[in-house]
């Protein structure tokens, strides 16, 4: 028979399949993974509820009203500021340092891993804007809030755990950061705001 | 001149192949809005793509705005539709998952940055109305 065994198959085409299969799957897929800003939207207002429960109330010093007309202008509180400021504004809200009587009440907290220790987790920080503000203008202050509840965990973590930010805790002392400042941001029912 | 050996090629075109393979994720609609997504500093990374449901809303891309004209449109899966249709769409697709997979569902909301908010807060009423509370607003890394 065959003195030299098995003729060798051709494979010179096989580098052209290969090519072929790659660019389609060059133009077929995208590389960007996705980010965003997660968030949690919350459940649909209940018909028969009553709107003005006393449980529900929220009192008055414990919230911090963001607002935004159609002209994307910011007011925190009753001031007007640009985004830039909000962080800081949050930030001292929540921490309310000197107690103050117009910021969140403090009230008493064992929290594991921290002790018992004052906290402001009654506070929400509320944010109701126009049906003509711009999304880009809304996301900015979105991302601010949670930029100033993110800082204040990381300095938590500073200063109670020594460690370099709160992602690098263990899940139990980031539980515990979590109580000390939970995240509250409400969002209102939309309404229709003025402003020119 | 003796030729090239080019019998490792086929296995260097296959690997790349396979890299591009792991590291890129299939393109489930094609776009029919062009949306520039906001920047912002506190992003996430969205995981475990079964999981998620996207919603987009911009202004038709360019050939179709000859048709449809420039108003900010809303896109679920490969039509157009109206902020009012949501509610029904992630519904759907939350009948659509595994039993097990449905409280994780998260809708991923890729909307371009000059919306205005009256078409933002309807679509999200919807989504609450259907109780997709988990929302992720798509956008990019600021440098």
């Amino acid at each position: 028979m065959a003195k030299k065994g098995m003729p060798e198959l051709n494979t010179s085409s096989t580098a052209d399949i290969s090519f072929m299969l790659l660019i389609f799957f060059l133009i077929t897929t995208s590389m960007a993974t996705d980010r965003g800003l997660a968030r949690q939207l919350p459940p649909p207002p209940d018909p028969n509820q009553k709107q003005d429960d006393d449980q529900n109330k929220v009192k008055e010093r414990n919230v911090l009203k963001i607002r935004m007309n159609s002209q994307d202008y910011l007011m925190c509180g009753d001031e007007f500021i640009s985004v830039l400021q909000l962080k800081d504004k949050v930030k001292e809200f929540i921490k309310n340092v000197d107690d103050n009587p117009n910021w969140p009440e403090k009230h008493p907290a064992n929290i594991p891993l921290i002790g018992e220790v004052m906290v402001t987790s009654k506070h929400v920080i509320s944010v109701q804007n126009d049906r003509g503000s711009s999304y880009r203008a809304y996301f900015e202050v979105q991302n601010e809030v949670v930029r100033a509840y993110n800082e204040l965990r990381d300095e938590l973590a500073k200063s109670q755990f020594h460690k370099k930010s709160y992602a690098e805790c263990t899940k139990e002392e980031q539980k515990a950061i979590r109580e000390y400042y939970p995240q509250k941001i409400s969002e209102a029912e939309p309404k229709s705001y003025g402003g020119h | 001149m003796p030729a090239m050996n080019t019998s490792s090629l086929p296995d260097l075109i296959f690997s790349m192949l396979f890299f591009f393979m792991m590291v890129t994720t299939m393109r489930e609609v094609t776009l029919k809005v062009q949306f520039r997504a906001p920047q912002g500093t506190e992003l996430e990374k969205l995981e475990k793509k079964s999981l998620v449901t996207f919603i987009y809303v911009g202004a038709p891309t360019k050939e179709l705005q000859k048709k449809f004209g420039a108003e900010t449109r809303v896109q679920l899966n490969d039509k157009y539709a109206e902020p009012a249709d949501v509610q029904d769409y992630a519904t759907q697709a939350r009948m659509d998952m595994k039993e097990e997979d449905q409280p994780f569902m998260t809708v991923s909301l890729k909307i371009d940055q000059d919306t205005k908010m009256g078409v933002v807060t309807d679509i999200k009423q919807a989504l609450r109305k259907a109780y997709a509370l988990k929302i992720n607003y798509s956008a990019t890394l600021r440098q």
